[in-house]
C-alpha cells in the first residue's frame, strides 16, 4: 500500500509530542510524516527557557536531536517556514517547493503580543519566546545596565528573571494594578511584589505606555500616560500571547474573533483533513497557553488518526505551579472565587512572607479554587481536592494553616485511581498502580515507564507519595533505616546525638541500636559527632569508626597506597611552596597532577611515607587539604580584581577567607566552592555547592550545585551581599545542612528533596523562619575556633603515628606492590582478575 | 591445647600494638596478615590474609570491623566486600575467600600458628 502524507506544521513542544504520540502508534507505519519548523533548531523546552542564560544550552532544552527524526524516518525540515496552505490541492508551500498532504496537522503555536505603542518597532525593543529571541536580548544586553519587561504575568516575570541573569538591572512594567492579574488577587499579587523587589527587580504596576523615545542616560525612554517615564537600554515586550493562526485564516479555515484555529473535541478545524493542536487551537472558545493542555490535544489527535474512536480533548485544568525569580507561585482553579456562592479563607504571613487561599463551595464542602505565594507545599493537596472533588474536612482552614499537627494532609491513600498525578504527561494514579502491579518496585521504574515527573517535574513529591503508599500497601518495605544496626534515618540519628549529647559510637549503639555496628552507619556517626564535638579522628573512640582514608588522613588508591593533597587556599601558591611539593614529590617518588580543585595531589605514599612526607611539608607551612574526609574540599577561584582586567571583587581574598572559615567542617558529603571575581564566572562558581560570584555592590550567592555525576546548576540564593551577610548566610546553611541532610547526601540531592525547596531554605537562612539562625551560627563558631590541622596533631603524637606502619612488627614495605613507569613518571602496574587472586599464593 | 604444636605459635606483635574494633597488619611467615582485636567476642581476636583478591592489594586490616546479622566482618576498603573474620569468605561473592589463621593471646603477647594456615570453609 502505498503510504500517505502526513505534515505538521510547527516543531515546538507540542507538536514534537504529538509526534512522540504518534509515531508509537499503528497507524504510524501508514504514513510518511514531514515535519515544518520555522526555526533554525528542533524542538525544545520553551517552558525552561530562561535557563538558556543560566547556561543551558540548545542541546540540554532539545527535546529530541536530529537524530531520533532520522530514527523515526521522519522528515524534518528546519529553518523552512510554510508560506501557504492550499487546501484544494491539499498541499503546503514553503520557499522551498510544495509538499502533498493527506492529513495536515497545524501546531504553529503563539506569537508574542507588542503592545501598539508608538515607536515599538525600534532596535533594542525585543519579544521573549525563541531561542533566537534569546540570542537577540543577550546581544542587546551587552555592555549596558538596564532592561525593562513590558507585562508582569508569568511569562514577564520569567522574562524579568533572564533578564537579571544577564546581570541587568531588571524592571517589570504592567498595565494592571498587580502582577500576574489572571492567576492572583491583589493580596497575594502584592507579596509576590515584595518578594521579587527584594530579589532587586524593580516593579511597576498602573502603567500604561504612551511612547518609546530615545533617552538620554540610557538608549530608551518609556513615556507613560501618567506623565512619568523610565529610561531603559533595552525592552522585552512579553504582555502576553496570540494564537499563531495566519496560514489558517489564508487558507479559510474557520477562526475565532479574537484568533485562534477553530477545532472540535478530535481537534478536526473545518476542514476534516486539517488538525489544529496547542496555543494555535481555540477549543471551545478558550486557548490554551500551557504545555499540558496542548499535550494532552496532542495525545488526543494522536489516538484519533490511529482510528480510537473515543479519543477526545475536553478541556483541561489551568491551574498553575511554578517558581518564578525562586518565588513559589500556584493558582489554582476558580482562584477568583467567581463561582455562585463560592467562599474565601485567607491565610497571609508577613514575616515568613506567605500567603493562602482557599476558594470553596458555598457548603463548605468543596474546594473550587486556591491561591498560594511563598510557599507551594501545600499545592499537590489543594489540587487534588479540587479536580477529583474530595470532600473537604469538617475545617478547611486547616489545609492552609501552618502545620498545627492535625492538618490533615490529603495522603496518597485518599485520591482516587483517576487522580491525575501528572498533568504534564497525563498520568493517573491508576496507571502507577498498574505499573507498580506489573513488577516495578521503585519510584525510578515508575518514572521510566509512565514517564511521570518527567515534563516540569512539579509532582514529583506527590508522586514519591503515591509510589511508597503503593508499594507498602502491597507489602513492599520501603526501608528508610541507615542499615541494620540503627532503625533509623541520618537525620534521626542527628537527633538522638543532639538531644542526648551523646559522645560516642559506643554509647549511641548501646542505647539505640544492635549489633556492633558496620561500614555504613560508623562513618556516619563518626561525621555526626565530629559535627557537635569537632574532636580529633584519631581519639581512641573514634578510629574505628573512619574510612581509611580518615584513619591515615590520605586517599587510599587501587593499589593500597595513598594520596596526598596539601591544603593551597583558593588556589594561590608562592614559587617556594610550588617548589616544596616538588622536591618531596621527587624524594619519595611520588607521581604528581594538579587536581580540578586548583591543587596538587601527589601519589603513590604508603603507610611508611605518609608521616614523612607530611613532616617535610607542615614544616614548609602546609596543612591538611581534607581531601580524604566529607568536608571542604576547595574553595575555588579566578584571579579577581587583583589582575583581572574586568574583576570586580577580589575574588581570590574572598575564596582564601572561606576556605579558611570552613576548613575542617565534617558534612554529610563533600563540600566545594568557587568564586569568581565577576560574571564571566571563570571558577565556575554554580557548579559548586556555594558558589559566590562578584557584582559591583557586593556578592550574589549561589547555592547547591554540583558537578560530577550529576550535574547541577546551583539556585541564586541571595544578590548583593556584603561579606558580613554572604558569610551569615553560609554559616546557617552549611550547618542546616549538615544538620538535616542524609548520609551521601550531596546539597543538591538535599536540597531538591528538602521540602519547599529553596524558598524555604532561604526563609529558613534569610528570614529565620525557625529561629535558630544564631545556633547555627553558633555551631559553626564553634567549628571554625576549634580548627587543628589533623596532620600536625598526629605528628606531635607518638601514639597516633603507631598506626601509620605497614606492618606494626617489621619496617619493609608491602611486597605486592608492582610498579611500572608511564610518560616519565611511576605508577600501579595493572593487574588482571586472575592476577590479582594468585598475587600472594606463591 | 597440645604442647607439642605450642612450638609451632609464632609471636607476631604484641596486645598493645593491636586496635580494639578495628584491624592492624603483621608481617609473618606466611606474608601479610590482618589481625582484628573485638573484645567483647568470645575470641577476642581474628586473624585473616592482609591481602584482598577482589581489589588485588594488601589493605584488608585497614578496613572498617562490623557485623552482617551478627557474624563479624571487615569491609574491604577498596570496593567495600564484607570478609567473614571466622571464616574468610567474601559475603558478596561465594566464589571469594581469603585464609583464615589461628592466632591467641598469652601473657600480652599474640601469637599466631603460622603453618596452621587454612583455607576457609563456606561451612565455617
Amino acid at each position: 500500500m502505498k503510504k500517505q502524507h502526513l505534515i505538521v506544521i510547527g516543531n515546538g513542544m507540542v507538536g514534537h509530542h504529538f509526534l512522540e504520540q504518534f509515531t508509537g502508534s499503528d497507524a504510524a507505519a501508514n504514513y510518511h510524516i514531514t515535519v515544518f519548523g520555522e526555526e533554525r533548531l528542533c524542538a525544545y523546552d520553551r517552558v525552561h527557557l530562561s535557563e538558556y542564560f543560566d547556561g543551558s544550552s540548545h542541546e540540554d532544552l532539545a527535546m529530541a536531536s536530529t537524530e531520533w527524526y532520522g530514527e523515526q524516518g521522519i522528515e524534518l525540515m528546519l529553518d523552512e517556514a510554510v508560506t501557504r496552505i492550499d487546501r484544494e490541492r491539499q498541499q503546503v508551500i514553503t520557499s522551498q517547493g510544495a509538499y502533498p498532504y493527506d492529513a495536515l496537522v497545524l501546531a504553529t503555536g503563539s506569537y508574542p503580543f507588542v503592545p501598539p505603542i508608538d515607536g515599538n518597532d525600534q532596535p533594542h525593543c525585543l519579544v521573549y519566546r525563541t531561542l533566537d529571541d534569546l540570542d537577540a536580548i543577550r546581544k542587546s544586553a551587552e555592555g549596558v545596565k538596564r532592561g525593562v519587561v513590558v507585562g508582569g504575568g508569568l511569562l514577564g516575570l520569567e522574562a524579568a528573571n533572564a533578564l537579571k541573569s544577564l546581570g541587568l538591572e531588571a524592571h517589570v512594567v504592567e498595565f494592571a494594578p498587580r502582577l500576574m492579574p489572571v492567576q492572583l488577587d491583589d493580596e497575594g499579587g502584592q507579596l509576590l511584589r515584595e518578594k521579587i523587589e527584594e530579589l532587586g527587580v524593580r516593579v511597576h504596576t498602573e502603567k500604561a505606555t504612551s511612547e518609546i523615545i530615545p533617552g538620554e542616560q540610557h538608549r530608551l525612554r518609556m513615556n507613560f500616560t501618567d506623565e512619568d517615564h523610565l529610561e531603559t537600554d533595552l525592552i522585552v515586550f512579553s504582555a502576553g500571547i496570540r494564537p499563531q493562526d495566519a496560514l489558517a485564516r489564508d487558507a479559510g479555515l474557520e477562526v475565532g474573533d479574537r484568533g485562534g484555529v477553530v477545532v472540535d473535541n478530535q481537534c478536526t478545524t473545518s476542514d476534516p483533513r486539517v488538525f489544529a493542536i496547542g496555543e494555535c487551537a481555540l477549543w471551545n472558545n478558550q486557548i490554551f497557553g500551557l504545555v499540558a493542555p496542548g499535550y494532552t490535544m496532542a495525545k488526543t489527535l494522536a489516538a484519533h488518526l490511529n482510528g480510537d474512536g473515543e479519543a477526545a480533548f475536553t478541556g483541561a485544568d489551568m491551574s498553575t505551579k511554578l517558581k518564578l525569580l525562586g518565588v513559589d507561585v500556584g493558582s489554582i482553579g476558580d482562584a477568583h472565587a467567581q463561582s455562585a456562592g463560592a467562599r474565601t479563607l485567607r491565610y497571609l504571613d508577613e514575616s515568613a512572607g506567605t500567603y493562602q487561599k482557599l476558594v470553596i463551595s458555598e457548603d463548605r464542602k468543596y474546594a473550587l479554587g486556591a491561591i498560594l505565594v511563598g510557599d507551594n507545599a501545600k499545592y499537590d493537596t489543594l489540587l487534588q481536592y479540587m479536580l477529583n472533588g474530595i470532600e473537604l474536612p469538617e475545617n478547611p482552614q486547616s489545609l492552609i494553616l501552618p502545620d498545627s499537627g492535625d492538618a490533615p494532609t490529603l495522603g496518597a491513600d485518599a485520591l482516587p485511581e483517576t487522580a491525575t498525578i501528572c498533568s504534564c504527561h497525563n498520568v493517573s494514579k491508576g496507571d502507577i498502580c498498574c505499573t507498580i502491579d506489573s513488577g516495578a518496585t521503585d519510584l525510578g521504574t515508575v518514572k521510566t515507564e509512565t514517564k511521570a515527573a518527567s515534563g516540569c517535574g512539579g509532582c514529583a513529591g506527590l508522586l514519591k507519595n503515591v509510589v511508597e503508599f503503593e508499594l507498602e500497601s502491597r507489602g513492599v518495605e520501603v526501608n528508610k533505616d541507615i542499615c541494620e544496626h540503627f532503625p533509623y534515618t541520618r537525620q534521626e540519628l542527628y537527633h538522638l546525638v543532639q538531644v542526648e549529647k551523646i559522645r560516642t559510637f559506643r554509647e549511641l549503639l548501646d542505647r539505640h541500636g544492635t549489633g556492633r555496628g558496620c561500614d555504613i552507619c560508623k562513618p556516619a556517626v563518626a561525621s555526626i559527632l565530629a559535627s557537635f564535638w569537632n574532636e580529633h579522628i584519631h581519639e581512641p573512640d573514634h578510629v574505628p569508626l573512619q574510612d581509611t582514608n580518615d584513619t591515615f588522613m590520605a586517599n587510599m588508591q587501587k593499589n593500597g597506597t595513598y594520596s596526598v593533597v596539601p591544603r593551597v587556599p583558593g588556589g594561590e601558591i608562592t614559587p617556594e611552596k610550588l617548589r616544596v611539593l616538588g622536591e618531596v614529590a621527587e624524594k619519595y617518588g611520588l607521581y604528581t597532577k594538579i587536581t580540578g580543585g586548583q591543587r596538587i595531589d601527589l601519589f603513590g605514599a604508603t603507610l611508611n611515607q605518609l608521616p614523612l612526607v607530611w613532616q617535610e611539608l607542615i614544616e614548609a607551612g602546609f596543612e591538611t587539604g581534607h581531601a580524604y574526609a566529607k568536608s571542604l574540599r576547595t574553595v575555588k577561584s579566578c584571579v579577581g580584581s587583583t589582575w583581572c582586567r574586568y574583576g570586580v571583587q577580589d575574588s581570590v581574598g574572598m575564596s582564601i577567607f572561606l576556605e579558611n572559615r570552613y576548613k575542617g567542617l565534617r558534612a554529610p558529603h563533600k563540600l566545594k566552592m568557587g568564586v569568581s571575581g565577576c560574571t564571566r564566572e571563570c571558577a565556575e562558581a554554580q557548579a559548586k555547592d556555594i558558589g559566590v560570584i562578584a557584582t559591583e555592590n557586593g556578592w550574589n550567592l549561589y547555592v547547591c550545585g554540583n558537578g560530577g555525576m550529576r550535574p547541577r546548576h546551583a539556585d541564586l540564593f541571595a544578590t548583593d551581599l556584603d561579606d558580613q551577610t554572604l558569610v551569615k548566610y553560609i554559616d546557617r546553611l552549611l550547618m542546616f545542612y549538615v544538620r538535616t541532610a542524609d548520609r551521601l547526601q550531596r546539597t543538591s540531592v538535599w536540597l531538591e528533596n528538602l521540602e519547599g525547596g529553596l524558598a524555604y531554605l532561604q526563609n529558613v537562612v534569610i528570614n529565620d523562619s525557625l529561629g535558630i539562625g544564631e545556633e547555627l551560627e553558633a555551631q559553626m563558631a564553634h567549628v571554625v575556633e576549634t580548627y587543628q590541622c589533623e596532620w600536625r596533631t598526629a605528628l606531635s603524637d607518638q601514639d597516633k603515628l603507631k598506626r601509620f606502619r605497614e606492618f606494626v612488627n617489621d619496617e619493609r614495605e608491602d611486597p605486592v606492590q608492582t610498579w611500572t613507569e608511564e610518560r616519565g613518571q611511576k605508577r600501579p602496574a595493572d593487574m588482571t582478575a586472575e592476577e590479582k587472586l594468585i598475587a600472594v599464593s606463591g | 591445647m597440645n604442647t607439642e604444636h605450642d612450638s609451632q605459635w609464632q609471636v607476631v606483635c604484641s596486645r598493645s600494638d593491636l586496635v580494639p574494633e578495628a584491624g592492624v597488619a603483621v608481617w609473618t611467615q606466611a606474608g601479610p596478615v590482618a589481625i582484628f582485636y573485638l573484645p567483647d567476642t568470645p575470641e577476642q581476636i581474628f586473624a585473616i590474609e592482609h591481602y584482598d583478591p577482589v581489589g588485588g592489594a594488601s589493605v584488608l586490616a585497614r578496613g572498617i570491623v562490623g557485623d552482617v546479622q551478627g557474624e563479624p566482618v571487615v569491609a574491604s576498603p577498596l570496593y567495600k566486600q564484607h570478609f567473614s573474620l571466622r571464616s574468610g569468605q567474601c559475603l558478596e561473592d561465594e566464589r571469594v575467600s581469603v585464609s583464615c589463621f589461628e592466632v591467641r593471646l598469652d601473657k600480652g603477647q599474640v601469637q599466631l600458628r603460622a603453618h596452621g594456615r587454612k583455607k576457609a570453609s563456606r561451612a565455617a
